[in-house]
């Protein structure tokens, strides 16, 4: 087929439209979606932001609305992300290095591999319901922050230890074979060269991991954490020796989002208002943990060029 | 020249045995196994996940049958009168997750060709941290939004529309995962060589044909495997259908209607304090398993077609 100059030209000013109305299309459906994001939480934040004061941090929950604050809820949040942490974390970044630099191709890594990744797509509930027969009646700790952080911790083991191996992967092969040819061991290699370049990269992953971990609500509630908390668990810390309380870990407790679900399942709309409140405070939390952790990528990134 | 290899055999063997370097073998030796003990630990979570769920469900089902459980119509395990049929439960799942899906697809494809093939470098830096940001937003923020803000704005369309119903959530799910979607068949299209646009465009072919018969196809595999993700974030959502679908297991595919989901369901028990041991507590394991079944049939699918479909470039 043929075609005159001025057919080709229309041909052509045809498909630059089309490109031009893809454009537009395109433009249009990533800003609604964007938008329709942005009017949620400014809705968030506009019917939110009246409760947020100083008291709303240091009250417990209440049966009045206008009283009631997030005392119990935050520090149980944070006492929750400190079990997680000292359980993911080291478990996580190690899996991660045998994954990364001694696991070789045998059936017994691509096991443990397909595990890894199935297990990022396992629901979170299902981790609640692990944890409710394992923890809770099969090892007996109960209801407690113990069985919280340990049951968050498994669900961001696989984000840990995914983070771990790409950034292990980013350190050029060429730092190990130097570190070898002056006749360094292997764990000599990683302790000293690898894992200190790969800390900014290892470190984004566990930010990640734990600002999942901080807003998750559905397995906290499936091990049966209790919605109203109206004191703090014994603290960590105290005045006399041996100065370490570990009571803290089998004390009952509440987090951020299930003092959010309370809320908000609730019909009197006094309480919605405490849940907007109790939602801006999460959502800044996570945000910020996020934020932290991508900008933290990009300095590494342009800092180190191998 | 023998004497020499000799002396330098004889030397390395010294050092091996020395006990510096059998001190450091033996220290080799044992960050191995604690390595390996923590990679493993992703193998026992998943034993104890399979074995949790099987041996709790295994007593649910020493009082229920599977037949009954599979085709019995309705899911009552806490009346007086219990019934135990799967089929509500799953149907909710399925409807939330469809008026999910077709919401999540084409916003997210479409978004992901645009930020692939169209929008500049610039404008593609500012939105991919910001959609990398929306993906950590904590579901029960979500749930929020479908019970007080998109459920009152759909009922302002739909005069009928109940205070609970499937809709709503469907709708915030299908928001929620748009990030998921956008983002993993970008980096699939991004993953396309350039030298197969810059054939395309060679031809003659125009951007947009570039975009759908060339790169499109090219990514498919990562592209469909967003796609799975998606779903099986869908069928495994929590908050969100627990605080606005209503939870009254109901056999029905009408999104307008109240319904709970599996997810849903296994929230109600755990709230309310049920013993342990009872057929009511053992039901939501038998319902997680009935979850962990369908979602590891969607990640299987979604390994598979990663592996069946990739483009050799």
């Amino acid at each position: 087929m043929r075609l005159t100059p001025e057919q080709l030209h229309s041909l052509s000013v045809r498909h630059k439209a089309k490109d031009l109305a893809f454009e537009v299309i395109g433009l249009v459906v990533m800003l609604v979606s964007l938008l329709v994001l942005a009017a949620l939480f400014a809705q968030l934040v506009a019917d939110g932001l009246v409760r947020i004061n100083g008291s709303f941090f240091l009250e417990f929950p209440s049966r009045r609305a206008e009283q009631a604050g997030i005392l119990s809820a935050w520090v149980g949040s944070l006492l929750v992300m400190l079990v997680t942490a000292f359980a993911a974390v080291p478990i996580g970044v190690a899996a991660g290095i045998y994954l990364e630099e001694y696991a070789g191709k045998g059936w017994l890594a691509q096991a443990i591999e397909i595990n890894v990744s199935n297990l990022a797509g396992v629901p979170s509930i299902i981790y609640g319901l692990l944890a409710l027969g394992l923890l809770v009646y099969g090892l007996g700790l109960g209801q407690s922050i113990l069985t919280a952080g340990l049951t968050l911790g498994m669900l961001i083991l696989p984000i840990v230890i995914v983070a771990t191996r790409e950034a292990l992967r980013a350190v050029p092969g060429t730092i190990r074979e130097a570190s070898f040819g002056l006749g360094a061991t292997r764990w000599q290699t990683i302790r000293h060269h690898v894992l200190p370049y790969s800390s900014a990269g290892i470190l984004t992953g566990i930010i990640i991991g734990l600002s999942r971990a901080i807003g998750e609500t559905a397995p906290i509630i499936t091990i049966g954490a209790l919605t109203f908390i109206a004191f703090l668990p014994p603290a960590p810390i105290t005045a006399t020796p041996p100065f370490l309380n570990m009571d803290w870990l089998a004390s009952p407790f509440t987090v951020m989002p299930i003092q959010m679900f309370n809320w908000v399942s609730r019909p009197d709309p006094a309480f919605h208002v405490n849940a907007a409140a109790a939602g801006v405070v999460l959502v800044a939390m996570t945000l910020l943990m996020n934020a932290t952790a991508i900008w933290l990528r990009y300095r590494a990134r342009k800092r180190i060029k191998w | 020249m023998a004497t020499e290899k000799a002396r330098i055999a004889a030397a390395s063997r010294l050092r091996a045995d020395s006990p510096v370097a059998r001190r450091r073998r033996l220290v080799e030796r044992l960050v191995q196994a604690v390595l390996f003990l923590a990679a493993f630990s992703a193998v026992a979570i998943t034993v104890a996940i399979v074995a949790t769920l099987l041996i709790e469900s295994a007593t649910f089902f020493r009082h229920v049958s599977l037949w009954e459980f599979l085709t019995d119509t309705q899911w009552t395990p806490l009346f007086e009168n219990a019934r135990y049929g799967i089929a509500p439960l799953v149907a909710g799942t399925l409807t939330t997750s469809l008026v999910a899906l077709l919401v999540a697809v084409p916003l997210g494809t479409i978004t992901a060709i645009y930020l692939s093939e169209f929008a500049k470098p610039r404008v593609r830096e500012v939105v991919k941290p910001i959609l990398e940001l929306i993906s950590g937003v904590p579901t029960v923020v979500f749930g929020y939004f479908a019970l007080l803000f998109v459920t009152p704005l759909l009922q302002k369309f739909m005069p009928g529309l109940p205070g609970f119903n499937m809709l709503g959530p469907g709708i915030v799910i299908g928001i929620m995962i748009v990030p998921y979607i956008s983002s993993l068949s970008e980096d699939a299209m991004r993953a396309v060589p350039m030298h197969l646009r810059e054939a395309s465009y060679a031809m003659g072919a125009s951007r947009f044909q570039t975009a759908l018969r060339v790169v499109v196809p090219a990514a498919l595999s990562g592209i469909v495997a967003s796609y799975v993700l998606g779903i099986s974030r869908a069928v495994g959502e929590t908050m969100v259908v627990a605080i606005a679908a209503g939870q009254q297991p109901n056999l029905t595919f009408d999104p307008t209607e109240a319904a709970a989901t599996i997810t849903a369901y296994i929230v109600q028990v755990a709230m309310g304090d049920l013993p342990h041991g009872s057929i009511g507590y053992q039901s939501i394991f038998a319902a997680g398993l009935t979850l962990f079944a369908i979602t590891l049939f969607f990640n299987l699918i979604g390994h598979w077609v990663r592996r069946r479909y990739r483009e050799a470039y």
